[in-house]
């Protein structure tokens, strides 16, 4: 297996046709390796969760290729069953916390290992496991409304990762938070990317946390910016390749 | 992990609101079968209970069930002399109206063979069956009449000494039994001046003839009662009921009876589907048409109810899909909540009908068959109604987390 968890070429994605029509990426290519934090910068509109979507199997581009832990995914077609391999190979975090409001803090995370075959008391070990691990043990019979917005960020992460993921995608993870804990959970990303050899692509506005990063990619109009990439914050574990 | 059971703990409050919607709904459909069942009783249970093999009736009738039917009583004396008849009654059957206690009363008035029968089989829930030949009447409860109660009926007050239960003709009135002399004379009442003017007009009609010239004495006996007037026979009854000894063919007894040119004969079960088609037949229809309708709405609301529910969960269903969950888990969630919806009404359905159908006007019989007639429809329908929710739930995009 290579070095890379995310090796992806040419990717383009077109929104509308005609005089609607919209480019949300061009010709896109990047690289994350293992337990690498990746930010991805840029301003509103650049495309930056798009590639996420289409990193993470939501919405296949038009053109390119992908190949995620070793697994070319997508040529042109898709080449795997995208739900399938969701629930295996990657984790999402977005900027709300998305918890499913009629179950506690560890059945959110159980339910995630659940859906992937994982044994109900298996999954119900390691969730109560990396609830600890992320400083919300004591909250994990509470239902999300329950739960401070930085507790349930935390919560999201811990469902994000419980099955191990080879790749963790977070959209904004922390615009809800203040900058405490924003700056708490994006080192949670590093320590967990560092700890699990997880790779990691944090789309981002805060600058504020940049330090936490191993590399960034810089996005706009559709284009990973050339010469911007990559902006080198701390000695990169892998040898993350750009354009 | 059960989601379905998650979620409606979660929401319990508005899922219980919304299963006491859908089993009252459900309650309609049930009280409705249950009228129908009621109705075929209430209409078969005199038929049933008389026990007769035979009905014999007025030549070329259907009956006293379907249209009115007199024959003279001394068919009854006739039948007795058939071989093979062990039991011949006059069937005498009519409804009245009377004000009491500043309500009206309505009873359907039945004649009792007395000294044979005295009403000994009838299911009595107070008091005792009739003891003396005249002025005694069994009622049902329904009628609201109390043992002890003295009604005014014609010339006479008869006192209630027995109260039944569930004796209700295919009107819905409550049944009186009183004794067939008793029950005649309520029904051939007439006011006195009615009994004089037709004494009058005889002796007119008498005087007016011949005979009545030569015999003025004839004008006498013209002007008295009826009873003692040889030339008018005994009052008409509606039906003769028969019944045959052991051993004997009721077949060719029947035809044998039936060979007269004055009477029509029926088996009880011929009696019994001529009532059926006859007077049930179109309220049955009626009430089957309403249970049809109530169970199309019971299912498009339970579908709208499902496809709301849905709809407050697309975001959350957008994720279980985002996070890989097979399609049958999300199929699962809505189906399950629709099956314990349906389950649920039906349950709140049984408890809330149990107790309030004893008050309806007409008796309501829910019986085992129906219920689980109506479990059945209502599982269907709960899958159906789920259908509308499955199909947005599987069309949701796992993007939409995004939005």
């Amino acid at each position: 297996m290579n070095e890379f968890v995310v090796e992806a070429e040419h990717l383009t994605k077109t929104y509308g046709s005609g005089n609607t029509e919209v480019v949300a990426l061009r010709e896109v290519g990047l690289t994350i390796s293992r337990g690498e934090v990746v930010a991805l910068l840029g301003p509103s509109g650049a495309g930056k969760s798009t590639l996420l979507t289409v990193l993470g199997l939501i919405r296949p581009p038009d053109r390119g290729v992908i190949r995620i832990h070793g697994t070319t995914v997508f040529d042109g077609r898709l080449l795997v069953d995208a739900a399938v391999f969701r629930r295996r190979h990657l984790g999402f975090v977005f900027q709300k916390a998305n918890l499913i409001p009629f179950l506690t803090a560890l059945e959110n995370v159980q339910l995630a290992m659940e859906i992937n075959d994982a044994p109900p008391g298996a999954a119900r070990k390691r969730a109560r496991e990396l609830l600890d691990y992320l400083g919300v043990g004591d909250r994990a019979g509470h239902l999300p409304a329950k739960l401070s917005g930085g507790q349930q960020q935390r919560v999201a992460v811990a469902r994000a990762l419980v099955n191990r993921p080879a790749l963790l995608l977070a959209d904004e993870p922390t615009a809800a938070l203040d900058s405490v804990r924003g700056r708490q959970v994006m080192e949670l990303f590093r320590t967990v990317a560092h700890e699990q050899d997880t790779g990691v692509l944090v789309v981002t506005h805060d600058h504020r946390a940049l330090d936490v990063f191993d590399r960034a990619y810089e996005m706009e109009d559709g284009q990973l910016r050339p010469g911007s990439i990559p902006v080198s914050f701390h000695a990169t574990p892998g040898s993350g390749d750009s354009r | 992990m059960n989601l379905a059971v998650r979620d409606i703990r979660h929401n319990f409050g508005r899922f219980l609101l919304t299963a006491l919607g859908i089993g009252l709904l459900l309650m309609l459909v049930m009280g409705m079968g249950g009228i129908y069942r009621g109705l075929v009783q209430e209409a078969t249970l005199l038929v049933d209970r008389s026990g007769a093999d035979l009905w014999v009736v007025q030549k070329n009738t259907r009956g006293p069930f379907a249209e009115i039917s007199r024959i003279p009583r001394n068919v009854e004396d006739r039948i007795l002399a058939v071989p093979g008849v062990i039991r011949a009654d006059a069937f005498v059957s009519h409804t009245i109206q009377r004000e009491y206690r500043g309500r009206p009363l309505r009873l359907t008035v039945q004649g009792l063979a007395w000294p044979a029968d005295r009403g000994e089989w009838l299911p009595l829930v107070a008091g005792r069956p009739l003891e003396q030949a005249h002025y005694e009447l069994v009622a049902d409860r329904s009628s609201g009449l109390r043992t002890g109660d003295r009604i005014p009926l014609g010339k006479n007050v008869y006192t209630v000494v027995g109260l039944t239960s569930d004796m209700n003709s295919s009107s819905g009135d409550a049944m009186a039994f009183l004794t067939r002399a008793d029950a005649q004379a309520v029904q051939f009442d007439l006011p006195g001046e009615a009994i004089r003017i037709e004494r009058s007009a005889r002796i007119a009609r008498l005087n007016s003839t011949d005979l009545g010239m030569v015999n003025p004495q004839m004008a006498e006996r013209a002007g008295g009662t009826s009873s003692g007037i040889p030339a008018l026979g005994a009052s008409m009854v509606s039906a003769v009921l028969v019944n045959v000894a052991p051993g004997y063919d009721q077949a060719a007894i029947a035809e044998k009876i039936a060979s007269w040119p004055d009477v029509s004969v029926y088996s009880h079960s011929a009696q019994r589907e001529l009532l059926l088609r006859g007077m049930v037949d179109k309220a049955r229809r009626q009430l089957g048409l309403f249970r049809i309708l109530l169970i199309i709405v019971s299912a498009v609301i339970m579908a709208l109810i499902l496809y709301t529910l849905t709809l407050d969960k697309i975001h959350d269903i957008a994720m279980l899909k985002l996070m890989g969950a097979r399609n049958r888990v999300i199929l699962g969630l809505i189906l399950q909540q629709a099956l314990l919806l349906g389950a649920l009404g039906f349950g709140i359905a049984y408890l809330v009908g149990q107790r309030l159908f004893p008050y309806f006007p007409r008796r309501v019989v829910v019986v085992p068959d129906d219920l689980i007639q109506l479990a059945v429809v209502v599982l269907v329908i709960s899958v159906l109604a789920s259908l509308l929710g499955i199909a947005k739930a599987l069309r949701v995009d796992p993007g939409e987390v995004l939005s």
